[in-house]
């Protein structure tokens, strides 16, 4: 099967030691964490090719069967909707797999051993946690960046040439959907949705670390059973109000919108750095999530490994 | 300079005494073949001088507390917990690439020569290859590193005999030097006694034997002897005896290798041989008490 090994090599014993040279366990660890979960990016990839096909294909309806005489055929909101769609589908598959990613992070690799190998190795625990919470606190936010500018850049390259097959200004048709304002939005809710999420992430990462089996359902059900236990004994329902402004008030968080909850429709106006850096929640979240994601580190390190 | 000092090691799972106060000393240069039956505490003994697991008593390993300096330590040291630790997602090429640009000890040139060596292609995945290339791989990983402590635990286990004779003849001309201490265990007693310089017999927690190779040479003598002198031999209270061919073959700790000759045939035991008497003799003991 192989050459044999015994024979003595002396210009391999002989080599001298190495001399210590420069390493860079985070980036090393992130990119380790890309080679191991590569769904991280072929979700929101896949995701932006759905997009791109049922926007080509609405496309080619549009030339076939609407006479187009000017921009007042459509109103913007309808130009602008695929936009919106397209990044929030594109965010909904990226942050479905941070989800599950987390969920994973530091289970998988109790349970297949190899942390026996990655502990052999001078990357401390909390640089292998930092680095794996920064998959979907950072790179998760610029993965979908750098899938939906390519997209939304697409899109508004095939809507601009069908328009002008069509006699009409693409020129009129760029100011009307604004993308510079739609990309700093993207951007914005990005920044802020990580931040907003910090603890749901802590969360998830605790129970990796922490279950020895079954985490889906030690992440769910303990919140589950705190709201369950608080509606039969106190009748109130403060806990599930909670949480359920955690998972889905984000951009209520970080947009002052007059309909709250549509992110699609949200305008540049709409948003509210300062608003959003004031909120008590915002940092109170932050704090919880660092507090389980320090959990996270201590029970990477001192608990035994398998 | 010590490698590793260990006084009054103790570690308890409950009620279970995997560690009973152990008192061990390794210095520098040595290779240590660390023996004993399962559960007599080897992995628990190499986990606590890795900083995987916490103890009691004073442990010292390249100077430092592995439980409370293990990411300093790590530098310093490497460890093969077992075969099947490599991640089986990983390609060959991104293993190299991980250790070369997280170790800072790591020599990636050395790594690639001795995986030229072998079958090992740099585009499969660990999942892909045959138990024996992946203990292959982990060991060109582990001997590119120019660690001062490698522990090896049980680094053979299901490999076939011409890995395993491979495995160790590679460790011995491609790795060790004087400045670099290696700690191994293993069942297979009998393939890696030659390599080593010392060893320890570890059972149910405590140590049993702490001794350099050529003192057990100089200690411990086999006798196959006659029949006729099988009477005089148990006189001298040998430490074990067995039947070989219908003759019985003693095992003599501390007796005077000329006193032996003369009742028969004398040679040093194999630690296989020496293991069975001293570890199959204590749980003997321990049985009847």
């Amino acid at each position: 099967m192989s050459a044999p090994s015994d024979t003595f090599d002396p210009t391999i014993a002989a080599t001298p030691p190495a001399p210590s040279h420069a390493v860079r366990p985070f980036y090393w660890s992130v990119r380790r964490e890309l080679w191991e979960n590569r769904s991280l990016y072929v979700a929101p990839i896949v995701a932006a090719a759905v997009v791109l096909l049922g926007f080509l294909v609405s496309m080619s309806m549009l030339s076939h069967f609407h006479k187009l005489t000017s921009l007042a055929d459509l109103d913007s909101g309808d130009l602008a909707a695929p936009f919106g769609a397209g990044a929030v589908l594109v965010m909904l598959a990226g942050f479905i797999v941070a989800l599950f990613y987390s969920l994973g992070a530091l289970h998988n690799e109790r349970r297949d051993r190899s942390i026996l190998f990655w502990k052999s190795m001078p990357v401390s625990d909390f640089l292998t946690v930092l680095s794996k919470a920064a998959i979907p606190l950072l790179v998760m936010p610029a993965i979908v960046l750098g899938v939906v500018f390519p997209l939304h850049f697409v899109m508004l390259v095939v809507e601009m040439v069908v328009f002008a097959a069509h006699g009409l200004s693409p020129m009129a048709l760029l100011s009307s959907l604004d993308p510079v304002a739609r990309e700093t939005m993207l951007i914005y809710g990005l920044i802020t949705a990580a931040i907003w999420y910090v603890p749901v992430f802590g969360w998830l990462f605790l129970v990796s670390g922490w279950a020895r089996r079954v985490t889906f359902l030690w992440a769910i059900l303990p919140p589950i059973g705190l709201c369950v236990f608080e509606q039969i004994a106190l009748g109130t329902h403060h806990i599930a109000n909670l949480l359920g402004h955690r998972l889905f008030g984000a951009a209520d968080a970080a947009f002052n919108s007059q309909n709250p909850g549509s992110a699609m429709h949200m305008m540049l106006t709409d948003v509210d750095p300062l608003g959003f850096i004031g909120r008590v929640d915002v940092w109170l979240g932050v704090v919880i999530g660092a507090a389980f994601f320090g959990a996270a580190v201590w029970l990477r390190r001192y608990r035994d490994p398998i | 300079m010590t490698a590793i000092e260990a006084r009054g090691l103790r570690k308890s799972y409950g009620k279970f005494v995997a560690l009973d106060g152990i008192n061990l000393r390794v210095e520098e240069g040595r290779i240590l073949g660390l023996i004993g039956p399962n559960g007599a505490g080897k992995s628990t003994a190499l986990n606590a001088a890795l900083g995987l697991t916490a103890f009691e008593g004073s442990l010292s390993v390249l100077g430092r507390n592995p439980w409370t300096e293990r990411d300093s330590l790590m530098t310093d040291v490497c460890f093969i917990a077992d075969v099947a630790v490599l991640p089986r997602w990983m390609k060959v090429s991104q293993a190299v690439d991980y250790v070369a640009g997280v170790h800072p000890r790591f020599d990636r040139a050395k790594a690639e020569a001795l995986l030229a060596k072998t079958a090992i292609r740099p585009n499969s995945r660990v999942r892909q290859l045959s138990k024996g290339m992946v203990t292959q791989l982990h060991l060109a990983l582990v001997m590119s590193i120019d660690a001062r402590l490698l522990v090896l635990d049980e680094p053979t286990l299901g490999l076939d005999i011409i890995y395993r004779k491979q495995f160790y003849d590679s460790l011995l001309n491609d790795y060790f030097d004087k400045s670099r201490t290696i700690i191994v265990t293993t069942h297979q007693v009998e393939e890696i006694e030659h390599i080593l310089t010392d060893v320890v017999f570890i059972d149910r927690g405590r140590i049993l034997l702490d001794s350099a190779m050529d003192a057990v040479a100089e200690r411990y003598a086999e006798l196959m002897v006659t029949p006729e002198n099988l009477a005089a031999a148990r006189a001298l209270r040998p430490i074990h005896e067995r039947q070989v061919f219908g003759r019985g073959v003693l095992l003599f700790a501390d007796v005077d290798r000329g006193t032996l000759s003369a009742l028969g045939e004398v040679r040093t035991p194999s630690l296989a041989d020496l293991f069975v008497a001293i570890v199959g003799g204590a749980a003997h003991q321990g049985a009847a008490a």
